[in-house]
């Protein structure tokens, strides 16, 4: 992966840097020695390491806003962190970067049931979100997988999404507010408790701009009160055509369900050896969760039931109990485990229109053959977002390059047929250079002059989300600036 | 009026245009502006629908009223519910699509499944400089770069003249059910919401009609589902008085179509104002205001309010968390009375920027929405 080569000044002052930011923060929320850097070289997209320069822990809006306006003025740029699970890269440090983690930052600000909201700092993992109000019996939303460690600002930052948001949205939906810090340090406030934009919709632009137009360091969340129950269903059928005539089916009768899961073959076998979920094994296999009162989910199980009759299932399996809904969720949750029992894997998130997908499933199956390396696909039926795990050995000369050709090759193949690179991970630096083929050189023109509006300098996040070739000349003259 | 009958014919004239163009879809928001008008309402037609995907791309000009047929016939809609300023501005024309997703209206749905800007799922646009951008596509999830779909939503055509969208359409519900609580003072009938909404019986519509001295609920769904659901959320209610449910789902729709097109103020003389606001502030704001004529939508977060003429009533509020957009006013009212809430100065200079990058000329809906 090509990053820009640091700047060599930067390198050079290393020490006044952390002078001066040491007279803002306390000293140990100040990490220059390589040591202790280290901790911060990679997110979750591991195979990229590089120590940032300094990383900073703040610990209020202030703090950041101080960091960001020394770094401004010193020229340096700086990398926002979450918790660090990207997927993409998107928290990926540079060697002359100033990496700004808001992992202290985590405490809730206010609940407010009666109006639905809750106001927490960004640095407050997503499952804690609704831990804070479940006593209440509501919940946040938006359930990434990695929501165990993963922070509120990452998902703000790539709009994340999960497997509920077929009925529940993903973050941009149930985000109504931030506190958010320009990368001249200025402190601005988007949004509230209001549900619609009295000028644009700057929070709209904001969620999923990846780090790269201001630092979020408090949001306003939607909460929403817990259904009543959920039952997940699991079909079973014999192709992966059969399975999509199922899903849209599905959908057009009127039953919205709160997801549809939907796995092949080789995914399949993996999660059964690993979780033992009682799936059977067959080549197509979708988990339907619907939700409501006992009686509302049998009803709309049934209904359910009465369309899958109609495609010849091997089989239809009811989650009877708790119990059973465990697990059948517990296999399509340890997939990626299953999967890094079969080897090292690269998880991507291309999005399609559901019609395609026995199309692309096919030509992802070809593609295999044709690269020599194996795929598993589980994903997100109900809204087109597939996750194809190609499975690779990182310690294979070679294996790793083979690895991201197929990738990019599954990503076009998504673009061609009127999807997208990524539905719900981020652009980062891992799909940066496939941009252009899903956006012009006018549309990502567009897109770069909204960061030159919020960051004239780009200083923020600055070799992510564009090609390096269209980023170029901005980049340089920060460069040449400074 | 320029009208354009495709995109490229588009492109050229806002690329050769010397003097301001005034941007219009169907010209139902009767907005004055002295330049001369383009409408994208020859842009029209369904381009694409998939309805086992839950997704409808059309042209700009397509009007509202197409859609709507072409989704009814698969048992879907559009879910966020726009409303039809016609009758309350006295305009006419027909709306459409790129109209309301440039003016990202949402009706009383927005309170439970989100808003136009929610549904909007890629725009195509012709910016400033006359050159075509599209952002977004046609999935549901997709975070490939920046979202300019929800910028260039509720953005009034100063950004850029939408030519295409892609939206997210719903199934259609079985039936639906109001309850109607009699009443209840404006406080304790944002209490009386607030608890409907923080209930898990999916209530997509909360509204209140203090002329009426009555405050609505709705569900929709299967009608079992609805049966079940209309007891459960009666007995959460018990406790604010007399309560009556139309089970009739014509009827229940009517109460619907009143609210989402502000009907009652309809033929009534003065100005109109919307405030969004948390819905807990929204009597407070009345109180102060001192003002009889209003309706509570989204819980009590959409404030409709008819005020006496040509006066500006964001400075009785007094500082809210929200804004407050002049609706419907005389011409000369505009002249001394924003529009839109003037936003504070960082908020301000991000929006003239953006402005100035999508519009460099300055030439598309001058005046509209900015600072000056």
């Amino acid at each position: 992966m090509e990053m820009p080569s640091p700047n060599p000044t930067i390198l050079t002052q290393k020490a006044r840097l952390v002078t001066r930011l040491e007279s803002v923060l306390p000293n140990q929320a100040v990490i220059h020695d390589i040591s202790e850097t280290r901790a911060y070289e990679c997110d979750a997209l591991s195979a990229y390491k590089c120590p940032p320069l300094i990383a900073v822990l703040p610990s209020s809006t202030q703090e950041v806003a101080d960091v960001l306006r020394i770094c401004s003025e010193e020229g340096v740029p700086v990398v926002p962190r979450g918790s660090g699970t990207s997927l993409a890269g998107g928290a990926f440090p540079t060697a002359d970067c100033v990496l700004l983690g808001v992992s202290r930052m985590n405490e809730v600000l206010e609940v407010d049931y009666d109006n639905r909201i809750i106001r927490v700092q960004s640095g407050r993992t997503n499952l804690s979100v609704t831990g804070a109000v479940e006593d209440e019996g509501f919940f946040y939303a938006p359930d990434p997988s990695s929501q165990l460690a993963c922070a509120v600002s990452g998902n703000i930052a790539m709009n994340s999404g999960g497997a509920h948001c077929l009925k529940y949205g993903v973050t941009t939906n149930n985000l109504l507010g931030v506190k958010m810090v320009l990368m001249d340090g200025t402190i601005v406030e988007l949004g509230g408790a209001h549900l619609d934009a009295g000028g644009y919709d700057l929070l709209g632009l904001i969620c999923g701009s990846e780090g790269q137009l201001g630092v979020v360091t408090e949001a306003t969340l939607r909460i929403l009160k817990k259904p009543e129950g959920a039952r997940p269903v699991l079909m079973a059928y014999d192709s992966n055509e059969i399975a999509g005539a199922v899903v849209s089916d599905i959908i057009k009768a009127g039953v919205l369900p709160v997801a549809i899961e939907f796995m092949d073959r080789p995914c399949i076998e993996a999660c059964e050896a690993f979780a033992n979920a009682g799936y059977p094994i067959c080549n197509a296999l979708l988990i339907v969760e619907v939700e409501g009162s006992d009686e509302e989910i049998d009803m709309q199980i049934g209904l359910i039931k009465q369309i899958a009759a109609k495609h010849r299932p091997i089989e239809i399996k009811e989650a009877a109990n708790e119990d059973e809904t465990k697990r059948i969720w517990l296999g399509r949750k340890s997939a990626f485990g299953a999967m890094g029992q079969m080897g090292d894997y690269m998880c991507l998130d291309g999005t399609i229109p559901v019609s395609s997908l026995p199309y692309v499933l096919g030509r992802i199956s070809e593609m295999s053959t044709h690269y020599g390396l194996n795929v598993a696909n589980v994903f997100h039926a109900g809204d087109g977002n597939m996750h194809p795990l190609i499975i690779f050995d990182a310690n294979k000369p070679g294996d790793l390059e083979t690895c991201e050709a197929f990738g990019a090759d599954i990503l076009k193949l998504c673009v061609e047929v009127g999807g997208c690179l990524t539905g719900e991970h981020g652009v980062g630096i891992e799909k940066r250079d496939l941009m252009s083929f899903q956006y012009s050189n006018d549309d990502l023109e567009a897109q770069m002059t909204v960061k030159d509006v919020f960051d004239p300098a780009w200083l923020l996040n600055p070799a992510k989300v564009f090609p390096l070739n269209n980023s170029e000349s901005r980049r340089v003259q920060a460069f040449a600036a400074e | 009026m320029f009208e354009p009958h495709d995109e490229s014919e588009l492109t050229e004239l806002v690329s050769a245009a010397q003097t301001p163009l005034a941007v219009r879809g169907g010209n139902t928001r009767g907005i004055v502006h002295n330049a001369e008008g383009v409408t994208t309402k020859n842009l029209s037609g369904i381009s694409l629908y998939e309805p086992g995907a839950l997704t409808v791309v059309v042209k700009a000009g397509t009007t509202v009223t197409e859609l709507n047929n072409a989704l009814a016939e698969e048992n879907q809609r559009l879910a966020f519910e726009p409303m039809d300023y016609r009758s309350l501005l006295k305009t006419t024309g027909e709306p459409t699509v790129g109209g309301v997703v440039a003016a990202n209206v949402s009706g009383p749905r927005r309170i439970a499944v989100g808003g136009c800007r929610d549904f909007l799922l890629g725009v195509r646009f012709v910016n400033g400089l006359g050159k075509v951008i599209k952002n977004g596509g046609r999935v549901m999830k997709n975070v490939t770069g920046y979202d300019l779909v929800k910028l260039m939503a509720g953005s009034y055509g100063t950004l850029g003249i939408l030519t295409e969208l892609s939206l997210k359409v719903l199934p259609r519900p079985e039936t639906e059910v109001t309850i109607i609580l009699h009443d209840l003072d404006d406080r304790t009938a944002v209490g009386a919401m607030s608890k409907a909404l923080g209930s898990p019986y999916e209530v997509t519509g909360a509204a209140c009609l203090p002329i009426k001295k009555q405050t609505v609920l709705r569900l929709e769904g299967f009608e079992d589902s609805l049966k079940y659901r209309t007891k459960k959320l009666t007995e959460l209610l018990g406790g604010f008085g007399d309560l009556d449910v139309i089970s009739s789902s014509h009827n229940s729709a009517k109460v619907w179509h009143e609210i989402r097109d502000v009907i009652p103020f309809h033929g009534l003389d003065g100005d109109v104002w919307r405030f969004s606001v948390k819905p807990s502030d929204g009597p407070e704001i009345v109180e102060k205001l001192n003002i009889k004529d209003v309706i509570y939508d989204w819980g009590g977060g959409l404030v409709w309010i008819r005020s006496p003429k040509n006066i500006d009533i964001r400075a009785k509020a007094g500082a809210f968390c929200g804004h407050a957009t002049l609706v419907r006013a005389e011409p000369e009212t505009y002249k001394h009375v924003r529009m839109f809430q003037p936003e504070n100065s960082p908020i301000a200079a991000l929006s003239t920027g953006l402005r100035a990058k999508f519009d460099p000329r300055g030439i598309l809906n001058q005046g509209l929405m900015s600072a000056d």
